[in-house]
């Protein structure tokens, strides 16, 4: 029993850690000499911000929006573990989770979908686009199992 | 008193240092555009003398990427002499009051090329030691949108439609609780009028499962 509780709060710490990275550190595109993502863009002569482009911004926010709803659905799962009747699901923390997920996906499609506007030629996605795909089926999964779980004494 | 606080002030004032004297210029920071519109650029100036008849003002400007300034605007001796033959000839207007001190220019239709540098220098006779200021102009085709603006905006509104969520959640449950209970009340009411009309009937048989040791 423990040992579940323990394995379901890694999965989610997991997801909420590759946001975190996939957000900040964001090394989106690569190439031999530049790396850009949502919020700068670097060469090797010095980083300028990036573009002020609509889209860059709605990911951006969808960025910011999928972490907090990691952060609150983390804060809620605590919350209902202790005041969650027996046999109850979880039923909010989960709804976070998946809206979380869910605004990664879109944040990612969108960046995958404008990048042929954004992305050279030459270069080529970075690890932190590749954290953001990764982080949306772990946090779905996450979000899933909250919904099915039920709480047990 | 009062006068020994005047006497006092007015000696301050005599031995404030020549150097402070100095005349200082005010214009804007950066100035941004559309191409296409005007653009008033200000520049006064703070001097501790009062604003003598032979007060100059004079404008110059540095395209961007060049290194050389070319002047385009003086006014001295009470006239104004504006650009005739440079970048902004025909689009230049003085718009300044030298008696408030003022020695704002209009820019009229303004052009891509028009980004730079203006630099505003004004003397004050005697007052004529002081540091030209400078004001950056830039010229879009569209409006930008700051960064930022639309992040802001797509987070606001989620979180406010949860918060909004939320609200309207408890409400309801408090409503629904409301009536819930004003009816449980009514029905209860009623329950103990039956009740009290069958006081001499039987007493319901007490459950032993309800009664905890």
């Amino acid at each position: 029993m423990l040992l579940l509780l323990l394995g379901i709060i890694f999965l989610h710490l997991a997801a909420l850690v590759l946001l975190f990275v996939s957000t900040i550190v964001s090394v989106w595109t690569t190439g031999e000499s530049t790396t850009s993502d949502l919020w700068i863009n670097c060469t090797t002569s010095g980083c300028i911000p990036a573009s002020t482009g609509e889209w860059i911004q709605s990911v951006q926010a969808v960025m910011i929006l999928s972490i907090i709803f990691s952060c609150l659905s983390l804060v809620l799962f605590f919350c209902q573990l202790f005041t969650l009747q027996k046999g109850g699901r979880f039923f909010l923390t989960g709804t976070f989770q998946i809206l979380a997920s869910l605004f990664v996906m879109s944040g990612a499609i969108i960046y995958t979908v404008m990048s042929p506007e954004w992305v050279p030629e030459g270069n080529s996605f970075g690890y932190s686009y590749i954290l953001a795909w990764v982080a949306f089926p772990l946090a779905l999964i996450s979000g899933l199992i909250y919904v099915i779980l039920r709480k047990r004494e | 008193m009062l006068t020994f606080l005047a006497l006092t002030s007015v000696a301050f004032l005599g031995i404030v240092p020549e150097q402070s004297q100095a005349i200082a210029i005010y214009t804007g920071w950066e100035r941004h555009a559309l191409v296409g519109s005007d653009i008033r650029l200000s520049c006064s100036f703070f001097s501790w003398r009062w604003t003598s008849e032979d007060v100059t003002f004079s404008w110059t400007y540095r395209p961007d990427g060049s290194r050389d300034s070319i002047s385009i605007f003086h006014y001295t001796g009470g006239a104004a002499y504006v650009d005739n033959k440079g970048p902004f000839r025909d689009r230049l207007e003085f718009v300044g009051n030298p008696g408030r001190r003022d020695g704002s220019i209009l820019l009229k239709n303004l052009e891509l090329n028009d980004n730079g540098t203006f630099t505003c220098d004004a003397k004050n006779p005697p007052d004529i030691v002081g540091r030209p200021s400078s004001v950056r102009l830039l010229v879009f085709e569209k409006v930008p949108i700051q960064a930022g603006v639309i992040t802001g905006a797509i987070i606001g509104v989620v979180l406010g439609l949860l918060v909004l969520i939320v609200v309207i959640y408890y409400l309801m449950r408090f409503l629904v609780a409301r009536r819930v209970f004003s009816l449980s009340v009514s029905k209860h009411g009623k329950k103990k009028k039956e009740g009290s009309q069958q006081r001499q009937g039987p007493v319901p048989p007490a459950d032993p499962s309800k009664i905890k040791v």
